[in-house]
């Protein structure tokens, strides 16, 4: 099992927002802060192991139902606040290892608090604010989606202990019928497929690629540096669209997704053609 | 993966394309097109190794019918010789509607 | 079972054992399908070959543009047959930019609605990244079309809607499903897996259907419509959605109404699925309006 320590998220958190703690009335499992960042207040957000959490499925750091819904209340709060004035910056700090997997989970329709989260951050975004992501750790499959890919921006430490992927390699494994070694082989030749953020940051998603010499124990001025990336990454997501097209214009995505391009074009083509 | 390429003696112009099948265990995808000439060309992309004498043998049979000047491209995942007459003629059938 | 309901039964066209390509067709106005990146443009992915899958010439993944009820629509249907009906980086983009392209158009002034047709276990492994940036992107493109048109979600079986793609049924305008269908972030044998046989035994399958099943999800609210396995009938069903527009408020952003009724729940328990429809509803806050 990819290493997963859990402290990362907390880490970041105190180190950007100055403290590390979650909102009156929210699962101890978001922490939530509102804070400086350059020259806007920001929100701070970040999913954390919590033991004691209510629902069995979700104590080691998953992303479940109370915490779908508490990233979704604590988003939406800050567009209904920002509804007339400045849209303030939104920063997602993302270490999680996945969703929760229970049944309690899919019975009460998890895929629906993770879209009420995904749904609030996007709508931020679309609303002006600008969504940033920073990657301090893990962050699969569900759990990413939910919180952190709607992001204007996202950047990532280039540490061995970030990784960026659809499933754990154990388990992409077994489902795909190989080995772990034959899997780890593949994944090298394939880029999409590699479990190394180096190899992640050519598919031109990444905004930058940060290098942090230990990211569990950051010296004050690398978190002097990231805070100033952040401020960096906050002004471009201003200068340029709402939507996630800067994903498509990459250098990266020149060189790695040109069927992603190809079908872009043909298809504009051929339903304009239609008109 | 293998790419198995035949060729056979066409007499008939095709004036329609069509498309039959799916990639899915067990099935494949048919893509037939007119072609200019008298021949009729198959390219198969198959992820089944080792099976060259049975799809000759199953298109020999088929082009023992069938004399279209036509490119058929097949798409197989393990398809059996049975699927494939089938795809095979299903697509014939969709050319000729 | 009364002669009338046989007889529907008999004569029922299956909408669940049409492919993609037949599904897409079915439900716009009869002679206004036209598909668009098809086989024949042959976009295939450019990472299956390698790893010795044999690439299909659509990717696995059907564009058809047309109307529904008079209305331009563009429905755009996996292939569950292919791959499970993964997404991979061509069948995602093409759902993507079709998404995109309907959203322009609304912007010009021409509103037209989406229909995805979800039998998919989520992301492709074999394009793992890309796989699940494309649902990234995929539910971007939904957010902003939504505002306009609706964007309906339709899942009949047999492989159902899991994985990242349950994401985007959660942000769709409308969810339509079958009995036979199911939806879930994650399936039975995933949990057995991570958390054991007593978490979820994947053998059974009437639990799976009581808790994933599309007449769970429409008893508890979570999809807007159960209909038959009969095509014109799930073709009547979309087009009532397309005409009845965008919703007042999306449900993924009904985020009081649903924290609640998760704070409302007995998390120290297992719930009867049947007993959840219940438990579910039990002292509900007035409906959010925002």
């Amino acid at each position: 099992m990819s290493d997963f320590t859990g402290v990362r998220g907390t880490v970041w958190f105190r180190a950007l927002a100055g403290q590390a703690s979650p909102m009156p009335g929210d699962p101890k499992s978001v922490l939530t802060a509102d804070a400086p960042l350059g020259n806007d207040q920001a929100r701070f957000l970040c999913v954390v192991p919590d033991p004691h959490a209510r629902f069995p499925c979700a104590r080691h750091g998953e992303v479940g139902l109370e915490e779908g819904y508490a990233l979704a209340t604590r988003v939406r709060e800050i567009i209904e606040l920002d509804k007339n004035t400045t849209k303030r910056p939104i920063v997602a700090i993302v270490d999680v290892k996945s969703q929760a997997y229970g049944r309690r989970e899919e019975t009460a329709a998890i895929f629906l608090a993770a879209s009420a989260a995904a749904d609030a951050y996007g709508s931020a975004r679309l609303a002006g604010h600008p969504v940033i992501t920073l990657v301090v750790g893990q962050a699969f499959s569900g759990a990413f989606l939910t919180h952190g890919y709607q992001a204007n921006r996202i950047l990532a430490f280039d540490d061995d202990g970030v990784i960026i992927h659809a499933m754990h390699k154990e388990a992409a494994a077994r489902v795909t019928l190989r080995s772990v070694q034959e899997l780890e082989k593949l994944a090298r030749e394939i880029a999409p497929m590699s479990y190394d953020i180096r190899d992640y940051a050519k598919l031109g998603l990444l905004h930058k690629l940060l290098h942090v010499d230990n990211p569990e124990n950051p010296t004050q001025q690398e978190i002097h540096a990231v805070k100033g990336e952040l401020v960096s990454a906050i002004e471009d997501a201003r200068n340029s669209p709402v939507d996630l097209r800067n994903r498509l214009e990459s250098k990266g995505a020149l060189e790695m997704r040109k069927a992603s391009l190809r079908v872009r074009s043909l298809l504009a083509e051929q339903w304009l053609a239609e008109q | 993966m293998e790419q198995l390429e035949f060729t056979y003696p066409a007499k008939r112009k095709v004036n329609k394309r069509a498309h039959v099948g799916v990639v899915g265990s067990g099935d494949l995808e048919v893509l037939l097109e007119p072609a200019e000439g008298e021949l009729a060309h198959v390219v198969i992309r198959t992820s089944v190794n080792g099976f060259s004498d049975t799809w000759k043998a199953v298109l020999d049979r088929f082009f023992s019918k069938y004399d279209g000047a036509v490119r058929i491209q097949i798409n197989d995942a393990g398809g059996t010789p049975g699927s494939v007459q089938l795809r095979l003629e299903q697509a014939v059938e969709a050319s000729e509607r | 079972m009364s002669d009338q309901r046989y007889a529907n039964f008999i004569n029922r066209q299956s909408f669940i054992e049409l492919d993609a390509r037949e599904r897409a067709v079915a439900l716009l106005d009869e002679g206004t399908a036209r598909e668009l990146v098809g086989p024949f443009d042959r976009v295939e992915s450019p990472w299956l070959a390698i790893q010795d899958v044999t690439p299909q010439s659509d990717d696995g993944c059907v564009v058809m543009k047309g109307k529904i009820a008079g209305k331009a629509a563009v429905v755009v249907a996996l292939e569950g047959a292919f791959q499970g009906g993964s997404m991979g980086e061509v069948s995602g983009e093409k759902m993507t930019a079709a998404l995109d392209l309907a959203c322009a158009d609304n912007e010009k002034g021409i509103p037209t609605s989406a229909v995805i047709l979800l039998e998919t276990g989520g992301v492709r492994l074999q394009e793992a990244n890309l796989g699940l940036a494309a649902i990234a992107e995929l539910m971007a493109s939904i957010l902003a079309l939504r505002k306009h048109s609706p964007v309906i979600c339709l899942t009949a079986g047999t492989v159902g809607c899991f994985g990242g793609m349950a994401l985007a049924a959660g942000l769709a305008s409308y969810v339509v499903m079958t009995r036979e269908a199911r939806l879930g972030m994650n399936g039975p044998e995933v949990i057995e897996q991570e958390n054991g046989v007593e978490e979820f035994d994947s053998s059974d399958r009437a639990l799976i259907w009581a808790i994933h099943g599309g007449e769970q999800r429409f008893a508890t609210g979570l999809a807007d419509a159960l209909v038959e396995d009969d095509t014109p009938r799930v073709a009547e069903a979309i087009r009532k959605l397309v005409l009845q527009g965008v919703p007042p408020v999306h449900r993924s952003s009904q985020v009081t109404l649903y924290r609640k009724r998760i704070e409302n729940l007995d998390s120290s328990v297992q719930w009867d699925p049947k007993e959840f429809r219940s438990l579910w509803l039990k002292g509900d806050a007035k409906e959010e309006t925002v």
